[in-house]
């Protein structure tokens, strides 16, 4: 299984139970997981981003399972760099963002610059729309998730964009979902994927295609994807996609 | 139907909202089936659709009747909780009354239509502990501000002060549990209910920390939760022993409905 949505370091704000990379790591493979994609907990509110990444890719380094995703903040000075490093000295398949914790919008022109740059380079773009419950945020960090209305438009003449939402679902449903999903150019991932057989229903809703595995571990428990799979009745065909078939295409395919 | 897993998972916390279907018959059915697939062995029900905050006596019959509705073929592995509402006092323990006394429910749930510090609810909490019912409380305590009849954990501890003696649940350990756990910390008379919230890693481990095992109640939050995230929860929590794990998923609410099962002579066994 390939796990879309794995965070290495530190959460701001709680020590995690699995927040050392070897500790996750064992974790991830005893459910079964034998491909992550790594972000960086540092990448939300660090200013020095470069190391951030640094970190990351020599974190990810001893561990073939690890496939780093740096973090990139266009609100930064100079940030194409940060993008080049990712891909040319890293080698780096994407980058992930945090628009909401960075200050910028969807409509900002730079994020549109960005999403250029990334497909120029064949890079895959994950978007944390989401990273906790708002409900439950610390007082002085209250960041609400990311505004997707300008996204569909913005793809609509990118042929080459490849997004990745994640933790998504919490916060996109019904036609602005299907919209998203309809480019072709979009996918989500299962962390916040919730109520009884949530695949399932996403599946009858949408189908197999654009749905990968995110467990969104270590802040949550990394079990989850692997129960949920399990509450779900799904076809083998399916399964495999959203298991792995799609993640691999999406890895190889620009 | 797969075997029940060997911890013998009682689910707390279950609704028939959210999940699809004509009747509440064709709805418990679909969340049964589910609940096979992930060793769920019985559950509890409340609150029947559509989810109302401040539900008039009437309302409160109704969805009453659904919940008893669709308990009526599936009372070897779900229980309910009669849903009242402390603005309505009168009307909330004549529900006790037809619900507990002379229906099926072994239980009480009280939701977001007045604050449960309000003196006004005493009378509710004494006739449902005479009557050896499970009392469960939804709390909150949401970053921008909780509903204006919306509980927090805070409120809770104050009802708990006034009956020491009463076995009280704090649902959702107020969302924001590593606050929740605190404030609840020092009133041995409170549960925690684990359900209905992301899952978020480490909640189980302060828990256990913090009050023990024995006050700990695996509950998911159907249909708006999965199973799943909410199991993973006890799942993956780190250095749990069996005995724990065990109380969480089930033997700590065993030994809550224990005195009014056997009231009303109702079976625990698998």
């Amino acid at each position: 299984m390939i796990d879309v949505n794995v965070s290495l370091s530190h959460w701001p704000f709680r020590r995690l139970p699995l927040d050392q990379t070897q500790t996750l790591v064992a974790a991830l493979k005893r459910e079964k997981i034998h491909q992550a994609w790594a972000g960086s907990f540092d990448g939300i509110l660090h200013r020095d981003v470069a190391a951030v990444n640094e970190r990351l890719a020599s974190e990810c380094k001893p561990h073939d399972m690890l496939v780093p995703f740096g973090t990139v903040n266009p609100s930064l000075p100079d940030w194409r760099d940060d993008l080049r490093r990712c891909h040319e000295i890293h080698k780096m398949p994407g980058i992930r963002l945090h628009p909401n914790y960075h200050s910028y919008t969807l409509d900002d022109p730079k994020f549109a610059q960005l999403l250029d740059e990334a497909a120029a380079r064949a890079m895959i773009v994950q978007l944390a729309v989401t990273m906790e419950d708002e409900r439950t945020q610390h007082p002085l960090v209250r960041v609400p998730p990311v505004d997707l209305k300008p996204l569909a438009a913005l793809i609509a003449g990118r042929s080459k964009v490849r997004i990745v939402l994640l933790n998504a679902m919490g916060v996109l449903r019904g036609a602005p979902l299907k919209t998203l999903l309809n480019t072709g150019r979009v996918w989500v991932e299962t962390a916040t994927l919730e109520a009884v057989a949530g695949i399932e229903h996403f599946v009858a809703n949408y189908g197999a295609k654009r749905l990968l595995i995110g467990s969104h571990a270590p802040f949550f428990c990394v079990g989850a994807a692997q129960l949920k799979l399990q509450e779900s009745i799904l076809s083998e065909q399916d399964a495999a996609s959203i298991t792995e078939g799609n993640a691999q295409m999406l890895l190889k395919s620009p | 139907m797969t075997d029940p897993a060997p911890e013998r998972i009682w689910d707390l916390h279950c609704h028939l909202s959210g999940e699809t279907g004509r009747t509440p018959d064709e709805i418990i059915a679909k969340i049964i089936a589910r609940a096979d697939r992930m060793g769920i062995e019985r559950m509890a029900f409340y609150m029947g659709y559509p989810m109302t905050a401040n539900p008039s006596p009437d309302e409160l019959r109704r969805q009453n009747d659904q919940i008893i509705q669709a308990l009526s073929h599936w009372h070897h592995r779900a229980f309910g909780f009669a849903y009242v509402n402390p603005n309505h006092v009168d009307a909330s323990i004549a529900e006790i009354e037809r619900c507990i006394d002379r229906g099926p429910m072994v239980g009480i749930k009280l939701w977001v239509a007045r604050r449960c510090n309000d003196a006004a609810l005493d009378p509710i909490i004494k006739a449902a502990h005479a009557r050896k019912a499970v009392i469960f409380q939804h709390t909150w305590l949401k970053a921008a501000g909780n509903l204006p009849g919306e509980s927090s954990p805070n409120d809770l501890v104050e009802l708990a002060a006034r009956h020491p003696e009463t076995p009280l649940i704090c649902g959702h350990t107020g969302g924001d549990w590593e606050r929740g756990i605190r404030i609840v910390r020092a009133s041995p008379n409170i549960s925690i209910d684990l359900a209905g919230s992301d899952p978020t890693a480490g909640f189980v481990e302060m828990a256990i920390r913090e009050l023990g095992a024995s006050r700990i109640i695996y509950g998911s939050d159907v249909g708006g939760r999965s199973f799943a995230s909410q199991l993973a929860k006890v799942r993956s929590a780190r250095s749990l022993s069996d005995g724990d794990r065990r109380l969480i998923l089930g033997g700590n609410l065993r030994r809550l409905l224990a005195p009014i099962f056997k009231a009303k002579g109702m079976r625990m066994d698998a």
